[in-house]
């Protein structure tokens, strides 16, 4: 794992956080991935090149959208702001909470309790 | 909808809003093992079961010449509290009442809350579930009246779980008669209950559903909860005066390392305290 970004001692940490920094260090390896990609498909004349990196470049979309679900399932946080403005229409500062889906349908998303 | 039928109850979005309010708040307060294990989920109202990884062979095979195993698992327990709210009280919040009578969601709140915490420390044999304080065989302290002591028999359990190889952090959860005279009783004027928080390098824990106290490693890897749905509340029926709604979860909880864990139990007659 990328245990070397960690700013905090791994004990104090918890399994919890530990699993969330695992979550969002790939996350941003998948999203710096899709951003090379575009650049090179962008840059490469071999248009057989292009479209193997274009296959690439879509399934690490595809990897980092699973990874932001469980994170949405695991930070509360999250999961309330991904509400207001993921598939939102108009504006998008101007998604406010009130437009938000429901949450989890009845759910009281108490979760972990831990710390 | 979903299976909650929420939608189809006579209920305003500032009553739902009220309602899950209070019962959120309740749960929060009650629960006690969420504070302590490991919390897998929610997977959803359609996760099943939990896999263990093991298998027990089956007998007989389906024939002569083939092995036959069955996968173990750890099935989901479903829990569910009916409770009954007033129209009229649903009707004053939406008057704008700060004052609504939210009893029946709380008194549900903390019966499902006080369940899974008995589920969790003391078990549920029928369901397959061995709790945290059913794994220690022969590790359990005893507790008596004499508050006084304590301290001295919490650090007996630090020390049990220290000579087993258990690292910490060390948490503390006791029961309610517990954490109560330990608030009450002093010692050298200081609240007993104090010295013990001293004791431990993890929380100290109220916890209504536990008999007696436990000690136990927040170290991770030792007792998972997992859930499949979370604390929800949904529709049941209605009439011109109430509305009928329940709280509801599926978990089950897998007792991984029983020795991670020592309780502090009163003799067996003075067991449901």
């Amino acid at each position: 794992m990328a245990g070397e970004a960690l700013h905090e001692d791994r004990e104090t940490l918890g399994p919890d956080i530990l699993d969330r920094h695992r979550a969002i260090s790939t996350i941003m390896e998948e999203l710096e991935a899709i951003d090379w990609y575009n650049q090179r498909i962008k840059a490469s004349g071999n248009a057989e090149l292009q479209a193997v990196l274009r296959h690439n470049r879509n399934e690490e979309k595809e990897h980092c959208s699973m990874l932001l679900e469980w994170l949405r399932r695991h930070d509360r946080e999250f999961e309330t702001h991904l509400r207001t403005y993921l598939f939102s229409e108009g504006p998008i500062r101007e998604a406010s909470a009130g437009d938000a889906i429901p949450a989890t349908g009845g759910g009281l998303s108490i979760g972990s309790l831990k710390g | 909808m979903n299976h909650l039928f929420r939608e189809l109850a006579p209920i305003s979005d500032a009553g739902w809003q009220e309602i899950d309010k209070e019962a959120t708040r309740t749960l929060k307060t009650t629960l006690a093992a969420r504070k302590l294990v490991d919390f897998v989920g929610p997977q959803g109202w359609d996760a099943s079961a939990v896999g263990t990884g093991r298998i027990r062979q089956v007998e007989p095979p389906p024939r002569s010449t083939v092995e036959a195993r069955l996968r173990q698992v750890l099935p989901m327990v479903e829990l569910r509290v009916p409770f009954e709210m007033l129209r009229s009280e649903l009707d004053a919040i939406d008057r704008g009442a700060q004052d609504p009578d939210t009893d029946p969601v709380i008194a549900a709140a903390r019966s499902i809350a006080i369940a899974e915490d008995r589920v969790v420390f003391h078990g549920y044999a029928t369901a397959g579930i061995r709790g945290i304080c059913e794994g220690s065989g022969d590790a359990t302290v005893a507790l008596g009246d004499d508050y006084a002591s304590y301290p001295v028999l919490v650090a007996t359990a630090v020390n049990r779980l220290r000579d087993a190889g258990i690292d910490g952090p060390f948490a503390v959860a006791l029961s309610e008669r517990c954490y109560t005279s330990l608030t009450e009783s002093t010692q050298a004027g200081y609240p007993v209950l104090e010295h013990v928080r001293d004791l431990i390098d993890g929380p100290l824990v109220w916890a209504p559903g536990l008999d007696g106290a436990v000690v136990l490693s927040m170290r991770g890897g030792d007792f998972q909860l997992t859930v499949g749905q979370d604390f929800s509340i949904g529709y049941l029926d209605h009439d011109a005066e109430r509305v009928r709604l329940y709280i509801e979860e599926s978990f089950t909880f897998w007792l991984q390392t029983p020795e991670a864990a020592v309780p502090l139990a009163f003799p067996t007659t003075q067991a449901g305290s």
